[in-house]
């Protein structure tokens, strides 16, 4: 279905592009071809909650890049679609615009129009001040792909650091797993059906102010947001078709002020990121009325202390402690409220580059309710590099929101060619 | 046996004091040389501005097994403390267009960041990993930085003539605790004042790493730079060859190329 939409609404992009693209390589060699493509299986330990979900999941991916630039590089055009085949979820069989912008450069300003990623924050476990981007979220459990965003930005650069503002015209829906694929609580997460606050719903626009600067040891980040909220919140309906519960996604207005900050001391990388936010209250669906609140504070701190040659060994052994609050109850499909994440990474320096992170995050207040991760991946030949991930999830209570979760657990190798 | 002793406690004391004093005296003279060398070196390698250079890394293990690595790498010399320096990974291709900015100091720790494109994320890297490797290379990231004469202790050994040239042998000690290396054994060339050879002895003071510098080329009729260096571990038999491919000075880089905050628009 996503896939379909986006198809049809890019489609004479794309058509354009393919003259741009002809043009320019005719013109120059100026034309950069590279990106990555990827073959994906996902195992699941435990036979799923649902009848028709699969134990295994397979997948392939393409994401090329295209970049031509002009002007001794101070001109640039990028263009980078992507496009995951899934075998079982029509949801996560998707075609997306990951890139698709001019960018100019001058000594002290920018100029960006177009689609692109930004990311703003420091800290691991939770990216609460990263909020252009729609997470992907049929890509992966982590949170860390992000869909194209349509912004034109502009950035001033001072002795006192980047500002940059952001007009963002169009709003991405998240995406999630149909009922077929997996990683996904068991209903249907009607994504068709999104609910809003604004009347304009996709088309309100957003903006955004960012500051960011380095002082010394410190690198300090200051941003604000006026816009649509890009975390859901879900509106329970019952569905008198399938005689199940549906969540309906409800997009909010919000302002949102946001501080992140990291200090190098010694060993020490010290992480902080803050945000507080306030809800318009607007269009609130009836289920979601004692749910959302007017205002609320969330935020993460930690650090991450890096020993290099452990052992007398080449291995360079990281530890990672954050701790993440939020003011918000479980009820809100919140996650990170009161928990606590401890990572180890292991970066073994060799020629392959291969590195290991696993760690867990866990609830302070029940102790049956934790996630454990594990992450882990190396270079086979110059162009081959293969990953192995695992994701588990555990809780007992079913006011829980990881609860529906519990039988997610799953192993996904993949193997990624760059090109 | 009070005889001795008698003999022993009169006459220690001069011969100690002059031992001492003989020490000291050599000691002095040797650091002085030391440090004048070392001076030589630096001013012979003073006012080249900036450059851009295109390298590869082979990286072979001890089978004799090879990888390769080719990056950009653009330098900017900032008088009277470490240099800055951005270098751009091309290959392999999973770590392409990664980037690493790195202000190096002549005191204290360095300030460093890395860019990971496909995260479109500025990570600021913890500056007390020098003593780790460069890229999984048996180059560590303190072997990458700028020559300063305020990172190290420094004494002249004797002079010797390698490979038919005559070099100044001196031995520099790092002032940084957190340098992975006890002390450096270098080879300075006596006509231009280029480093020739380094040994690098561990934390135990065993002999760890030898970096051997060849095919030296002059720019601006006054910079030597070689084009080939090879780093060889003595203790896992590995070893990383680094070539130079190609070389330009003055290519009008400012503090504006070196911004952490551009550092996403790096390619």
């Amino acid at each position: 279905m996503i896939a379909n939409k986006f198809i049809r609404r890019f489609a004479p992009v794309c058509a354009g592009l393919a003259c741009v693209l002809g043009s320019a390589s005719a013109a120059a060699n100026d034309l950069e071809i590279s990106g990555e493509a990827g073959i994906q299986m996902r195992y699941f330990f435990e036979d799923a909650l649902l009848p028709q979900q699969e134990r295994t999941q397979a997948s392939v991916y393409l994401q090329p890049e295209f970049f031509y630039s002009w002007n001794g590089g101070d001109d640039r055009l990028v263009i980078k679609p992507f496009a995951r085949l899934d075998q079982i979820d029509s949801e996560r069989t998707h075609l997306d615009i990951r890139e698709m912008h001019w960018l100019h450069l001058a000594s002290d300003w920018e100029l960006l129009a177009g689609i692109s990623k930004v990311f703003w924050g420091q800290t691991e476990s939770l990216h609460l001040v990263d909020v252009i981007n729609q997470t992907d979220a049929v890509e992966s459990v982590d949170g860390e792909d992000k869909l194209g965003q349509p912004m034109v930005s502009f950035s001033y650069f001072t002795d006192f650091g980047r500002l940059s503002a952001f007009a963002l015209p169009y709003f991405r829906e998240r995406t999630f797993p149909g009922l077929d694929g997996r990683v996904v609580p068991p209903f249907l997460i009607d994504t068709d059906n999104p609910l809003y606050a604004s009347s304009q719903e996709q088309t309100h626009l957003d903006y955004a102010l960012r500051w960011q600067h380095t002082l010394g040891s410190w690198d300090l980040g200051l941003s604000y947001f006026d816009g649509t909220n890009r975390e859901p919140y879900f509106a329970q309906r019952f569905d008198p078709e399938t005689a199940n519960l549906r969540l309906q996604p409800y997009y909010s207005q919000i302002t949102q002020v946001g501080l992140d900050v990291l200090a190098v001391t010694g060993s020490w990388l010290l992480k902080f990121e803050g945000i507080y936010r306030q809800d318009d209250l607007e269009n609130v669906p009836v289920s979601l009325n004692s749910v959302i609140e007017e205002d609320f504070f969330a935020a993460v701190a930690g650090f991450e202390y890096t020993q290099v040659g452990v052992f007398d060994s080449q291995y360079d052994l990281g530890v990672l402690m954050e701790y993440q609050f939020d003011e918000r109850d479980d009820t809100a499909f919140v996650f990170g409220q009161n928990d606590l994440m401890m990572g180890l990474r292991v970066a073994f320096n060799d020629i392959d580059g291969t590195t290991v992170l696993f760690g867990m995050v866990q609830d302070l207040e029940r102790s049956d309710s934790y996630s454990g991760f594990f992450e882990s991946s190396s270079r086979i030949t110059d162009q081959w590099r293969w990953s192995l991930d695992a994701y588990f999830f555990s809780s007992d209570v079913a006011a829980d929101p990881l609860y529906f979760m519990r039988r997610e657990d799953h192993i996904e190798f993949t193997l990624e060619y760059y090109f | 046996m009070k005889r001795i002793g008698h003999f022993l406690n009169t006459s220690r004391w001069c011969i100690a004091g002059l031992i001492i004093a003989c020490l000291s005296f050599t000691t002095l003279a040797d650091e002085q040389r030391g440090d004048e060398i070392a001076q030589a070196r630096k001013t012979a390698d003073t006012g080249w501005g900036d450059t851009e250079a295109e390298m590869r890394m082979i990286l072979r293990n001890a089978q004799g097994q090879e990888s390769e690595r080719k990056m950009r790498v653009k330098s900017l010399e900032v008088i009277d403390d470490g240099d800055k320096a951005l270098t751009i990974f091309d290959q392999p291709r999973d770590v392409s267009g990664t980037a690493f900015l790195s202000f190096s100091k002549a005191v204290g720790a360095d300030d460093q960041w890395i860019y990971l494109p496909a995260l479109k994320r500025v990570k600021r890297i913890n500056s007390r990993n020098k003593s780790g490797p460069f890229m999984g290379s048996e180059f560590a990231f303190e072997d990458m930085t700028s020559f300063e004469l305020e990172k190290y202790r420094f004494n002249y050994l004797r002079d010797e003539t390698l490979d038919g040239a005559e070099t100044y042998v001196v031995e520099q000690v790092p002032i940084d605790e957190y340098s992975g290396y006890t002390r450096q054994v270098v080879w300075v060339d006596k006509e231009h004042y280029y480093v020739r050879k380094i040994e690098f002895y561990d934390r135990k003071d065993s002999l760890l790493k030898t970096l051997e510098l060849d095919d030296y080329r002059q720019y601006k009729d006054q910079y030597w730079r070689a084009h080939r260096s090879e780093m060889f571990n003595e203790q896992t038999g590995k070893s990383t060859v680094l070539i130079v491919d190609e070389l330009v000075f003055d290519t009008g880089l400012s503090d504006d190329d070196f911004d952490e905050n551009k550092l996403r628009n790096v390619r």
